[in-house]
């Protein structure tokens, strides 16, 4: 299908850029200037991919972004599974991101855990104009007799609670103090703040450290006798079950792991971290802040991986065994070979499938890159990809680690940028959101949705990349493409039909 | 090791596999501080009793599992229904993001709106230069007809003013003076998403009608023989609008739809995408002003727009989201009397039909104790339909139900001897429902995707009608209106009673003697 298929490099620099100034075209001269910053053409061994990044999204453009509300309450905290998260503000921003990233856990929910669940202070006018403190005091104590068995409770701010000056320090504070030092942490992830949901994490991060880390009871008796080989995992939501296919591989390789953040996570899991040897990070983008603050604070080591398709995987596996001992260097050997078989069949049986094939991808802050390898073991190309919400430093370890030249780059895309972009590099593949996903599948080109696997999943891991090549290939070559024109309005066809 | 290629495992099943299990069993004993398993279960149970239910009842602060959304929804809902018209939400971007995921999760189809982006600066300063920048930008990129302004919060809490931020754009050259942008303040701290409809759903016919905010003249009514009709806020507007269509083509009626969603939300795959499909003209809702009258599936939704348009000279007709017999009957007979048309006899056949397979089927349902819960109108239309087919429904919940609706519920009960035993819970929360479920047991629950919790947790078969459908694909395309909507819902109820009835009856040498083949 691909356009680009007999393209040389230059053709597709040229092609790509000439695509950029076309597309710039429709936005008034002020706001094209702005967007010019975000969209590049990558040029291989430049050290970051050539644009602006983490800046505000421009009024009225469909940006595809979210708020700071969403990565602290919908992406850090919201997983933590025996916490109750209060959506604290109007009813809607609980409402819409209720039960839908998919972040799975094991526990009695509403009894002693709670993630699908919305609890919210759904402000009413009155609330807004005296203040919600009052109301939120309320509700801990009304969470408190309903929900005696939670270990703890966040307040997610919303939009509204920073602009009419409430004090939820304050009622937060008072609270713990009154159920006996239960931890009560209140998140400014206001979602005015910042430009996206980059800026949620980053709070988040810091409530992490500031109302567990810093509230530690040094002699508490530990839950656990630590172990040379105790290792946190960070930055895994558990999407499908993503941390799971994940902590079987370090388990396997000899690695205890003492605390998953935040997917299927607890709080005594946070609070455990500080024991952890090394710190395995997943998600570079949400959580890197508490990962080096735990490196200054508790001398914790921390390494980025990626469970993505055998190549990086294997590669992560041995860099995390690195850190450790023989045992450990030995049992990523092990791990590795123990999985070839299941990956050569995987990879047998899809990559004739899918060889060739070219792929766009609009994700989050981390996916973007992280996913390159998977599609490049079965023999796919990523000709696009971008960030909704990635800083500089994301840009860099495309550009020096993933990305190939002439690769097609849009920061903070547009739904029309990115809608011309697919239109004219014609991908086999595109993998964003559910916002996007619609929108391509009716021009005819297989989609997936890549923050929530498309409800399948996991993607990490060995026994997750089996799931990522039959989902890929079902994409791309289910018979439903081909049916897209009708018969007697596709031109190849009538044609063969005039010549018989 | 359980993956395998040839047969590649799909998380329910592969995380059933042993070494899963026993990774998962060793990580809750060892790191997660995990409650006595015995206290979790004495707490499983305690939620169960009566004394567990008062207390929730007593709750005066917080909320636990609402069934409402917020009112820029409402208004995102009708704008995408009006002709290449963009919804624009003045505020901040990640409410859109939400509504925008929100609707393509029901319909399964994309949602166009576009947000001003105000962030912290706009806080401090107010977000005028992000509506300036906003429409224009807006305007140019997207080509519409018109684009239509709602709020989320964080505008209305720093109080920006619609009207003069958009007068002030166009003379800054955002849009052109000429060109439509209408506007409604949607504050999410009020109402619900049915609020946000009918603030939208005014704003428009308001600036169409009354002057297009003081910089047109006043249309003039001229009145005429058509109609106008009003959905509400519907998760079945795809189908339902379609049926409504039909149902005004066969009575030979003059119509105009205010709102007309069904094409955008139903575009097909064909290699093109469209952003714009359907809807109603701005032609068209200009000319609604002359209609003889206005008719509202949704008392609920269009409280505020009905009197506007009362206003204007017509006769206005609200209905409760007809469903029933009756209830449609009433509906025909009401806009055939306004539109001084007969019934014709198709439709008295439809009738029949629906009366017939009543008749077919009611010894199933005949008895039946159902919960409900949704939007208050769509529950009023589903209880009256229950109390026809001789079922109770026992208990019906609206988080966003007021006093009125209340009151008209009960009176809905004291109506039929069905009702008798039948309760009303307006403002109430799925966390509610769940001890009502517990202490005062159904057959069967009527409700959104959400209910499937409660379904898991009391064991009450879920019936899922309502809104948001996340998990069950295509429902928003079969009509819930009209006789054929009736035979739907009817059907719908049937499928889960007879699969609810085989599923207890399916164990060989147990219970199989009754896993009847005629039912
Ligand atoms: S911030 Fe307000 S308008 Fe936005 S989603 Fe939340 S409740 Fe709705
Ligand atoms: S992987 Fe991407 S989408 Fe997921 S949490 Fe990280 S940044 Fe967000």
């Amino acid at each position: 299908m691909s356009v680009a298929n007999n393209e040389s490099v230059a053709d597709i620099k040229a092609r790509n850029k000439e695509l950029i100034q076309e597309v710039l075209k429709v936005y008034p001269e002020k706001t094209a200037k702005r967007r010019a910053k975000h969209l590049n053409v990558h040029e291989s061994g430049k050290s970051d991919c050539g644009v602006k990044s983490n800046i505000k999204s421009i009024p009225g453009v469909m940006t595809i972004r979210g708020c700071a509300y969403a990565g602290s309450k919908g992406v850090v905290w919201g997983p933590i599974k025996d916490m109750i998260h209060i959506s604290h503000g109007p009813v809607g921003c609980g409402q819409y991101s209720w039960a839908s990233r998919r972040n799975y856990y094991i526990g009695t929910t509403g009894i002693d855990t709670f993630v699908t669940m919305q609890f919210t202070s759904d402000f009413q006018e009155k609330d807004i104009v005296f203040g919600g403190d009052k109301k939120l005091a309320k509700i801990m104590d009304e969470i408190e007799d309903l929900f005696p068995l939670n270990n703890g409770i966040t307040v997610q701010s919303e939009c509204p609670i920073g602009l009419i000056g409430d004090d939820i320090e304050a009622v937060s504070k008072a609270k713990s103090k009154e159920f006996n030092g239960k931890t009560i942490v209140p998140v400014r992830c206001e979602g005015f703040r910042g430009v996206s949901q980059s800026l949620g994490h980053h709070i988040a991060n810091d409530a992490v450290r500031d109302y567990v880390f810093d509230k530690l009871d040094p002699n508490k008796a530990p839950l656990f006798e630590p172990s040379p080989y105790d290792v946190a995992i960070i930055g895994d939501y558990n999407i499908g079950g993503d941390a799971w296919s994940s902590r079987i591989l370090l388990e396997e390789m000899g690695l205890r792991v003492i605390a998953q953040w935040s997917g299927d996570g607890s709080l005594a899991e946070l609070e455990n971290t500080p024991k952890a040897k090394l710190n395995v990070l997943h998600c570079y983008r949400s959580m890197n802040y508490i990962s080096r603050h735990m490196e200054e604070k508790f001398g914790i080591p921390w390494c980025e991986y990626n469970f993505f398709g055998p190549s990086k995987i294997a590669e992560s596996l041995r860099k995390i065994a690195s850190f450790f001992d023989d045992k450990i260097k030995e049992g990523a050997e092990r791990v590795i070979a123990k999985y070839q078989p299941l990956m050569d069949a995987v990879i047998a049986k899809y990559r004739p499938r899918l060889e060739g094939k070219k792929v766009m991808l609009y994700v989050g802050g981390l996916r973007p890159r992280h996913v390159i390898g998977a599609y490049e073991d079965l023999g796919m190309e990523v000709v696009g990809t971008g960030y909704e919400f990635a800083h500089n430093d994301d840009y860099q370890r495309t550009a020096q680690h993933y990305v190939k030249d002439g690769t097609l780059i849009y920061d903070d895309v547009t739904g029309y940028e990115f809608e011309k972009f697919v239109e004219k590099v014609q991908p086999d593949l595109v993998g964003s959101g559910i916002k996007e996903k619609y929108v391509f599948q009716k021009m005819g080109v297989p989609f997936r949705q890549m923050h929530s696997w498309d409800y399948s999943g996991p993607y990490h891991g060995y026994d997750g990349f089996a799931i990522f090549a039959r989902d890929m290939d079902m994409a791309i070559n289910a018979p439903v493409w081909k049916m897209a024109k009708a018969p007697w309005k596709d031109d190849s066809q009538s044609k063969l039909l005039a010549a018989e | 090791m359980t993956q395998n290629a040839d047969h590649v495992l799909d998380h329910f099943d592969l995380f059933r596999g042993p070494e899963y299990q026993e990774m998962l069993a060793n990580k809750r004993k060892m790191f997660e501080n995990q409650r006595d398993p015995a206290e979790v279960e004495r707490m499983r149970e305690y939620a169960k009793t009566e004394e567990y239910k008062e207390k929730n009842f007593a709750r005066e602060a917080l909320t636990v599992n609402p069934a409402k959304a917020c009112q820029p929804l409402g208004a995102v809902f009708v704008a995408v229904g009006f002709e290449k018209t963009i919804p624009f939400v003045h505020g901040s971007q990640g409410c859109v993001a939400y509504y925008r995921s929100h609707f393509s999760r029901h319909f399964k189809e994309p949602t166009s709106c576009v947000s001003s982006s105000m962030t912290e600066d706009a806080a401090v300063f107010g977000g005028l230069n992000n509506m300036i920048d906003g429409l224009a930008n807006t305007y140019n990129m997207y080509k519409p007809a018109m684009i239509a302004v709602s709020t989320t919060c964080m505008a209305e809490v720093i109080g920006d003013d619609l009207n003069a931020f958009i007068k002030t754009s166009k003379e800054k050259g955002s849009v052109p003076a000429e060109f439509d942008v209408p506007f409604a303040h949607t504050p999410a701290f009020v109402g619900s998403h049915i609020t946000g409809y009918d603030n939208a759903m005014k704003g428009i016919l308001w600036h169409f009608w009354d002057g297009k905010a003081g910089t047109a003249e006043k249309l003039e009514r001229k009145p005429n023989n058509s109609i106008n009709f009003l959905g509400g806020f519907d998760g079945y507007t795809v189908g339902n609008l379609r049926e409504i269509k039909r149902i005004f083509s066969e009575m030979g009626i003059e119509y105009t739809i205010l709102g007309d969603n069904s094409d955008v939300w139903d575009t097909p795959t064909d290699g093109e995408f469209r952003m714009y499909d359907g809807g109603t003209t701005i032609a068209e809702v200009e000319a609604a002003v002359n209609a003889k009258a206005t008719i509202s599936m949704q008392e609920y939704c269009t409280e505020k727009t009905l009197p506007l348009i009362a206003e204007h000279g017509q006769e206005v007709v609200a209905f409760n989201h007809p469903i029933s017999v009756k209830a449609t009957d009433n509906f025909l007979m009401t806009v055939a009397k306004i539109a001084g048309v007969e019934i014709p006899e198709s439709l008295a056949k439809e009738r029949g039909r629906l009366v017939d397979a009543i008749a077919d089927s009611s010894a199933h349902i005949h008895g039946k104790k159902f919960a409900i819960y949704g939007d208050p109108d769509l529950c009023y239309g589903l209880a009256e339909f229950l109390l026809e087919l001789g079922a109770e429904p026992t208990t019906v919940l609206a988080t966003n139900g007021g006093k009125d609706w209340e009151k008209k519920m009960k009176a809905l009960f004291d109506s039929s001897p069905f009702g008798k035993n039948c309760k009303v819970y307006p403002g109430k929360d799925l966390w509610h429902l769940r001890s009502l479920l517990f202490t005062d047991p159904v057959d069967f629950l009527i409700g959104n995707t959400y209910g499937k919790y409660l379904e898991r947790d009391t064991g009450t078969p879920l019936i899922r009608i309502g809104f948001p459908i996340f998990d069950r694909h295509h429902k928003h395309r079969y009509p819930v209106w009209g006789y054929q909507g009736g035979m739907n819902v009817l059907v719908q109820i049937l499928d889960k009673i007879f699969d609810t009835i085989d599923l207890a009856t399916n164990m060989p040498a147990k219970t199989d003697y009754s896993f009847d083949i005629i039912r």
